[in-house]
């Protein structure tokens, strides 16, 4: 009954690339636990056996979400977010605690991470707030009720501990700047972090200094009708020289000295070479690990289930956050590459879809979509490769495990749903 | 622009990281060779190192099994340290010392705690092993000396050190390697190939299985026997005479140029330098910088050969054709350079070629000498001449021998001379020392011996070498079974030998004849100086002899250079005679006189100049 209509509808390029996507990333979760090529690929005693498993569930869940009928995800967004908001809130209670973190509810054959859930709970609930019609996102007020939107799950994720995945939220900004949310405020997030940086990196006092001669800067070569108001000028340059004496508070004060060691590496603040040796064989270890796997796999890689490095285990977690690892070792260039591009054009891809949606709740939705896949690939991937400071993010698809695995496909197959449905919306 | 931003943002993103990733893997690439794959763990089996025979098939070197203590730190289990300590001969501070830095070596990995047991220590230690966890036992292979001589030119194998390691990357640290003689100079036939297994490891540095399956592992390929021309029994035989006494004897077949011994006086026992005691030992023969243990004088001390350099120059002149056999010259006990006289001991009269070798007369070589620069108009041309003809006999270069040592000894040419006196200021009565075998002329055991050899053959040589055969093959370079042929003519070796023969009738070395065998030698006695606070000293001349045997089928050449032993017929001539006649004979009829030569030693002559008294030379009193 829901036949050639609905799978005629559907999306098929995004399917496709997202079908190559797992099983890339499956090969190498093969290729990285492997221990005795004598046994089965449906062997679920092994990782690679039960990741199999995982995306058989997956598919079990893109056919419930494609069975839906599609107004029920907008009609119990707010539901949902409520649930996984307690969801979450449980945890403090009944979680259970794995590697530090409280992060899982035992399931008994499943460790649910409702922080995965509430990504896709968090997406559909920020949709469906700026799509009514009465949330203007030009109101001051409305502004503050979808940041808190966003805010609240991160906030509830961050004391577990686990940070990295309550930095995924924040990529649910780039909904509110694509619905018209102003400019500026990405902006001045840029400029917070580009002090931060440069304030660890050269000290406050050359920044400060650095902020100094901008100003003079823009006044000696503005044009002369151009006219800069003197107060509130003077007072964001002051707030800049506030912000980065603050950092050097926070630096040494807040952080731990694990997080100030990722900085001091990522940013090449340790300037003696002993010191910095020897955080590259802790903190660093991984990194490094990784970029050595890397670089040994050169253009075309060492060959499938010939990575020295990746059999051997050199890398720790490789088969989870740092799976791109091994493509990188036994692929070489042409494999990252090739990863690099399908993950490009299929974001690519969805923004197309995205904007093309007639209903406003369904373009907001797939943006939501494409935003928190988006900042996990940038940040697992600049991890791995050692552009970014360590932050544990899976890569979606890719890396191994279920709630991460099922999730991230409802999330996109809900989005492929509502598109699916498109010229229905809006009549 | 609110469009398009997540999109910049996607491609942004996408080159960034292909940039990154093509410094990564394009730029910064550096491929794991298996050597330094730290994932890949090599395993090597080593191959039994190849057995040495002598000349006769009689096993000079083998191996023996012995054993080393490891210990995985991690796997110690508490022990009786006490009773450890004991079964392994060590005190509890070494122990503790030992575990400590096996500890920072790898907690993983096994490490060495005694090397190298005795089998007697292995049979009492083997049982109560069991109770020991995180300890065993691991054989490995060590020389093993049937012949307690020979110790310089069969040379020793230690493990390789850091300039070895960069120079040849087949051996890894901690493998053994030959670094002196024969175990050097045919290393890679005595070691044969180690196989190697690949094994996988994890980054806890476990094995986790083979290698692409395997198929990069090697096989050993064993090691090869070889068998040497040394002659065992002469060899050890000259090392029991030459007890006491310093110097070099070197024993050739004249007619393939085998060396059959090669004696450096005083020499070790090569078992010394293996096992549990090698270093202790090592270090004790590498300092004792007055005898010089490891200091082969047989191929590596040059001296002034004395006399008998004399027949070259016979043979020279006679080349040349200044002199005939019959040429005569008169010995004034002595001979005039302008008005200095320079002295001789042959008892003077008139003397021809014979009875000049015989006696070995000062006067006769010296004017012979200057017969054979004045045929030519300028002595710059003389010198030529005679140096081509001198330098034909191996003499002032390198022999190119098997052996890894080695000193070319020296035959001044005109350019030598040139320096030291100047250019035209120096004529062949200034350097008529050379004549006789003194001055500026320079030569090793070795080099005296080939050059008996070559007189014995009548006008050629055969490189001296050691290798004898290789496995079952007795296939030699080229370079040791073709002949080098002087520049003397054949027919002018007869009046030369003849004379060395008298040596041994009627002459200097009468009193040292072997009964029933026909000898040919020429004695030398070389005057020598060292320095001490600054002062010239003569000290005791050195005893030189150079014989061959017999004259007419010549078996044996030999040179015996005795620092120290006076006049050649004292120790060179009772040494040579008595190894002649054991390779001949092979049994010794003049007991008296080997009995004699066993005791006598020279320490007390050696002692002398470093006694810091005055002393006196040229004892005659035995």
């Amino acid at each position: 009954m829901f036949g050639r209509g609905l799978f005629g509808r559907i999306d098929w390029l995004t399917v496709i690339l997202y079908a190559l996507l797992v099983l890339i990333g499956w090969v190498n979760i093969y290729s990285t636990t492997l221990s005795d090529p004598n046994t089965s690929i449906f062997d679920f005693s092994t990782l690679y056996g039960k990741q199999l498993f995982f995306i058989g569930l997956a598919g079990l869940g893109i056919l419930f979400v494609l069975f839906i009928e599609t107004n029920f995800f907008e009609r119990f967004a707010s539901i949902f977010y409520i649930v996984s908001l307690v969801l979450l809130l449980g945890l403090f209670v009944f979680g259970k605690t794995i590697a530090g973190a409280t992060s899982w509810y035992d399931l008994g054959f499943f460790n649910l991470q409702p922080s995965e859930l509430a990504k896709v709970t968090t997406a559909l609930a920020l949709a469906k707030y700026l799509s009514d019609i009465q949330t203007d996102i030009k109101n001051r007020r409305h502004q503050i009720y979808a940041l808190l939107l966003i805010l609240l799950p991160a906030l509830l994720i961050l004391p577990q501990p686990d940070p990295g995945s309550s930095l995924i939220y924040f990529s649910l900004f780039f909904v509110l700047f694509r619905e018209g949310f102003p400019l500026y405020y990405l902006g001045i997030l840029l400029v917070m972090v580009l002090l931060f940086a440069t304030t660890l990196m050269f000290g406050t006092v050359w920044v400060s200094i650095g902020l100094v001669m901008l100003t003079i800067l823009i006044y000696g070569f503005k044009k002369k009708s151009t006219k800069i108001p003197v107060l509130p000028f003077m007072a964001i340059i002051g707030a800049a020289v506030l912000f980065s004496f603050s950092v050097g508070f926070v630096f040494d004060n807040v952080f731990e000295q694990r997080h100030r060691d990722r900085f001091a590496l990522w940013l090449s603040l340790e300037k003696d070479e002993k010191k910095l040796e020897e955080i590259r064989k802790t903190i660093g270890y991984n990194t490094y690990q990784s970029e050595k796997a890397i670089e040994s796999g050169g253009f075309f890689g060492k060959g499938f289930l010939e990575g020295t490095r990746t059999k051997g285990d050199f890398v720790p977690e490789q088969h989870t956050d740092y799976i791109f690892s091994s493509v990188g070792e036994e692929w070489g260039f042409m494999g990252t590459a090739t990863v690099i591009f399908l993950f490009s054009f299929f974001f690519l891809r969805l923004i197309f879809i995205a904007e093309r949606q007639k209903s406003d709740f369904s373009r907001m939705y797939g943006y939501g979509v494409i935003s928190i896949l988006l900042i996990h690939y940038f940040i697992n991937i600049g991890m791995v490769i050692g552009l970014l400071p360590t932050i544990g993010v899976p890569l979606p698809f890719f890396s191994y495990g279920g709630s991460g695995l099922i999730f991230f496909t409802m999330l996109l197959f809900i989005f492929l749903k509502l598109d699916s449905n498109r010229l229905k919306d809006g009549i | 622009m609110k469009k398009l931003l997540l999109s910049s943002i996607i491609v942004i993103i996408g080159f960034t990281f292909i940039g990154r990733l093509s410094y990564l893997q394009l730029f910064r690439f550096s491929p794991d060779q298996i050597l330094d794959d730290p994932a890949i763990k090599k395993i090597y089996d080593y191959p039994e190192r190849g057995y040495i025979y002598d000349r006769n098939g009689e096993l000079m070197v083998g191996n023996q099994a012995a054993y080393d203590v490891m210990v995985i730190p991690r796997e110690v289990k508490p022990l009786d340290t006490l009773q450890f300590c004991q079964l392994l001969d060590i005190d509890k501070a070494t122990f503790m010392q030992k575990m400590k830095k096996a500890r920072v070596y790898s907690p993983r990995l096994p490490s060495v705690l005694v090397p190298q047991l005795s089998k007697e220590d292995y049979a009492r230690l083997q049982e109560k092993m069991r109770h020991f966890e995180g300890f065993y036992i691991q054989k490995r292979s060590l020389r093993y000396y049937t012949t307690s001589g020979a110790a310089n030119v069969l040379g020793y194998i230690s493990e390789v050190n850091e300039w070895d390691l960069d120079r040849n990357p087949y051996y890894v640290a901690g493998e053994l390697k030959g670094q002196t003689g024969v175990e050097k100079q045919y290393e890679e036939v005595l070691r044969g190939r180690k196989g190697v297994k690949h094994i996988q490891k994890d980054r806890f540095n476990r094995d986790i299985g083979p290698y692409k399956g395997g198929r990069l592992d090697t096989l050993p390929e064993q090691g090869k026997e070889i068998r040497i021309t040394l002659d065992k029994h002469l060899q050890e035989y000259g090392e029991r005479l030459m007890h006491g006494k310093r110097g070099g004897i070197v024993a050739i077949e004249p007619k393939t140029g085998e060396i059959l011994a090669m004696i450096s006086g005083p020499t070790y026992d090569p078992s010394l330098l293996v096992g549990r005691q090698r270093s202790k030992n090592y270090s004790k023969l590498h300092y004792d910088s007055i005898s010089k243990p490891l200091f082969d004088r047989s191929i590596s001390f040059e001296k002034e050969p004395g006399s008998p350099f004399k027949t070259l120059n016979a043979l020279v002149a006679l080349q040349e054709g200044v002199i005939e056999p019959s040429t005569k010259f008169r010995c004034y006990n002595g001979f005039y350079v302008g008005n200095q006289k320079k002295g001789c001991h042959c008892g003077g009269g008139v003397r021809n070629m014979i009875s000049g070798i015989q006696e070995s007369c000062n006067a006769y070589f010296a004017g012979t000498f200057r017969k054979i620069y004045d045929k030519y108009p300028t002595t710059d041309e003389g010198m030529d001449v005679w140096e081509k003809h001198i330098k034909s006999f191996g003499l002032g270069n390198y022999l190119g021998t098997d052996l890894p040592t080695g000193r070319p000894g020296r035959i001044p040419g005109k350019s030598f001379y040139d320096r030291w006196y100047g250019d035209g200021r120096w004529a062949s009565s200034t350097i008529i020392s050379n004549s006789i075998g003194q001055g500026e002329v320079a030569a090793t055991p070795l080099q005296l011996a080939n050059m008996t050899a070559a007189i014995a053959n009548r006008g050629y040589y055969y490189t001296p070498h050691i290798l004898k055969s290789v496995g079952n093959s007795g296939v030699l370079d080229p370079k040791y079974t073709e002949p080098h042929y002087t520049t003397i003519d054949r027919k002018h070796f007869e009046p030369v030998i003849e004379g060395m023969a008298n040596v041994y009738k009627y002459g200097t070395a009468k009193w040292i004849q072997v009964p029933n065998i026909n000898i040919a030698g020429k004695t030398g006695t070389v005057e020598n100086f060292t320095r001490i606070d600054g002062q010239k000293v003569q000290l005791t001349d050195n005893s030189v002899f150079v014989a061959f045997a017999p004259v007419e089928n010549p078996k044996i050449a030999l040179a015996v250079y005795i620092e120290n032993g006076y006049y050649g017929a004292r120790y060179a001539g009772h040494i040579a005679s008595l190894l002649i006649e054991k390779y001949i004979k092979g049994e010794i009829t003049r007991k008296d006189l080997e009995k004699r030569m066993l005791e006598k030693t020279l320490e007390h002559e050696y002692a002398k100049p470093l006694s810091g008294e005055p002393f006196k030379i040229n004892e005659y009193v035995w």
